[in-house]
């Protein structure tokens, strides 16, 4: 089949793989990369509660703003979509 | 920090970057304030560490453009910081910013901002199921690391986005289910006018398209998202034929990619006192401000999306207009740039904003059970009760339900909400502003606000006498 958008998937070159874990599990992820691109590799998608109905939520906007993304790394809540990934972190749900 | 800088810029996608260069070349002392880590704001945003080589598009190439010429510029940078508060005082401005997790105050004698844009999305049933990202999100993933929101993902949307989204997944490797989008070939047709003085962009978009009719993803003109199935996460989706009002196909999927427009992010300028105007095709409510940045409040300046949808190239345009400006008004000596391709570039821009605002019809998919303020999980019904009872105002709305004092600010249903207001109050949506903003004007952990403190240094008045 033509096609007019060439796939690129093979051209692009990541960095090392690094294991760290969201809610005591494992998940590989590229250093570097956002927590929220290594969780959607990974099918984390539901990453916490909405405080009101308990409905799970995961990753909205991804720039920054919704704050559907927060989990807990080194006791802060950051933004998954603004946190890097690096060995060993361990990210806990909101 | 604390020294006076000449101009402070706000944002440093192609607007703010562009101002920061022209202002610091005319010698003025110049910050550049910007939450991401590398210059190119959302559409020219810069890849992740984790990217050590990929095929370059347009986008990295104006972005490298604008980042190698920043690094070069004596402006000052500040990454990865937010400002999240700003104010007057006297003769000069005060930003309160976030940085390597304290808070610090910035000084300038003007004040660029250039806060870009964010994006709308109609509320339909289950679009808080995770799994659905927005059109802009979905960007800002191929962007900075190049990764898919899925492995086989339904795009739905107005305007060019929904086409540039679904090319994207496959340029990466990925499947596109279906492109579900409300514009019908019509719009596109009544838009192709306005488009002409683009050329480049007019054949970007025609290849996008064409290139999903050869893979034989199916297109949807006319179409909406009316559910997502799913219940931690997605699973499928419904459509509706919007001109017939009967359901569409269904598809099976585990993202859904969904957006109806951008908007501009004027909350600081509103803050800052600059008058709003409601233009639908500059993406809605927008700052009154001329071709140059120069608005009615003394040493404020505004560029880009922030002052309405036009785009990147006319965005970066208006940067080197505002910059220019800013830095004469100063006294500094700087070139004035001709304002012709702005306008051209303006042309294009509302053309696209106009195809990318959401349809009238589009209310309707928000059912009465539908989440609209994600933040505090209220649904329209939740909303309009309050409405009915008297708050018809978005800040009536805000102080009764909560609805905009969330986590997110009311970024995320503001425009909803307004709209609801609108239709039930009979009022045309141009009659129903924002809510008043207030700082913080990004999410601020209060321990960060408040800083390094000891109690025994909180001045304690002495008890009043008996």
């Amino acid at each position: 089949m033509i096609r007019l958008v060439p796939n690129h998937a093979t051209r692009i070159k990541r960095s090392e793989t690094v294991t760290f874990t969201f809610d005591s599990e494992p998940v590989q992820g590229h250093l570097g990369e956002t927590l929220v691109a290594a969780l959607m590799r990974a099918g984390h998608l539901n990453l916490r509660e909405a405080p009101n109905d308990s409905a799970p939520r995961g990753a909205f906007c991804c720039m920054g703003l919704c704050q559907e993304c927060a989990v807990i790394v080194d006791g802060q809540v950051v933004e998954a979509c603004r946190t890097v990934v690096s060995a060993d972190l361990v990210v806990e749900r909101a | 920090m604390s020294d006076l800088n000449d101009i402070a810029v706000v944002g440093a996608g192609p607007a703010g970057g562009n101002a920061a260069l022209v202002a610091a070349q005319s010698g003025a002392r110049v910050v550049m304030l910007d939450e991401q880590p590398a210059p190119g704001g959302q559409v020219w945003r810069g890849k992740t560490a984790s990217i050590l080589l990929a095929p370059v598009t347009p986008e990295t190439t104006a972005g490298n453009g604008l980042r190698s010429a920043l690094s070069e510029s004596a402006a000052t940078h500040l990454a990865d910081t937010r400002v999240w508060d700003i104010l007057r005082n006297g003769d000069h401005w005060s930003l309160q910013i976030l940085r390597n997790g304290a808070t610090e105050q910035i000084t300038c004698r003007s004040l660029i901002l250039a806060t870009g844009a964010r994006e709308y999305v109609q509320p339909i049933p289950g679009w808080t199921t995770p799994g659905v990202i927005g059109l802009a999100g979905a960007t800002s993933l191929f962007k900075q690391t190049l990764s898919l929101p899925g492995k086989r993902t339904v795009v739905s949307g107005t305007g060019p986005l929904v086409f540039f989204v679904a090319s994207e997944i496959r340029r990466l490797g990925g499947e596109v289910a279906a492109v579900i989008t409300p514009n019908t070939r019509a719009d596109w047709a009544r838009a192709t006018p306005s488009m002409i003085g683009q050329p480049k962009l007019l054949a970007r978009g025609a290849l996008w398209m064409a290139d999903l009719i050869l893979a034989r993803v199916p297109i949807l003109w006319g179409h909406a998202v009316s559910e997502v199935e799913g219940r931690d996460h997605v699973t499928g989706i419904k459509t509706i034929n919007l001109k017939r009002g009967v359901a569409g196909l269904s598809f099976a999927t585990d993202s859904l990619c969904l957006g109806n427009g951008l908007i501009a992010q004027i909350e600081a300028a509103q803050m800052l006192g600059a008058a709003i105007r409601y233009d639908p095709s500059l993406g809605g409510w927008v700052p009154v401000a001329d071709p140059d940045g120069a608005t009615k409040v003394d040493g404020l300046y505004l560029c880009g999306d922030g002052c309405g949808i036009r785009g990147a190239a006319a965005a970066a345009l208006q940067g080197t207009l505002a910059g220019a400006r800013a830095a004469r008004d100063l006294g500094f000596s700087a070139p004035s740039p001709p304002v012709r391709p702005w306008q051209r570039a303006e042309r294009f821009g509302r053309a696209m904003t106009a195809l990318s605002i959401p349809h009238a019809d589009a209310h309707a998919l928000t059912t009465q059970d539908t989440i609209v303020c994600r933040c505090e999980s209220l649904s329209r019904r939740d909303i309009s009760t309050e409405i009915t009872t008297g708050a018809t105002s978005t800040n009536a709305v805000k102080s009764g339900k909560r609805a905009g004092m969330g986590p997110c600010g009311g970024k995320y249903c503001q425009t909803a909400i307004a709209a609801l207001i609108a239709e039930q109050t009979d009022k045309s949506t141009s009659d129903v502003p924002p809510p008043t903003p207030r700082p913080p004007l990004r999410p601020v952990p209060l321990g960060q606000a408040a800083g390094d403190f000891d109690y025994d240094d909180l001045p304690i008045p002495k008890p009043a006498p008996l």
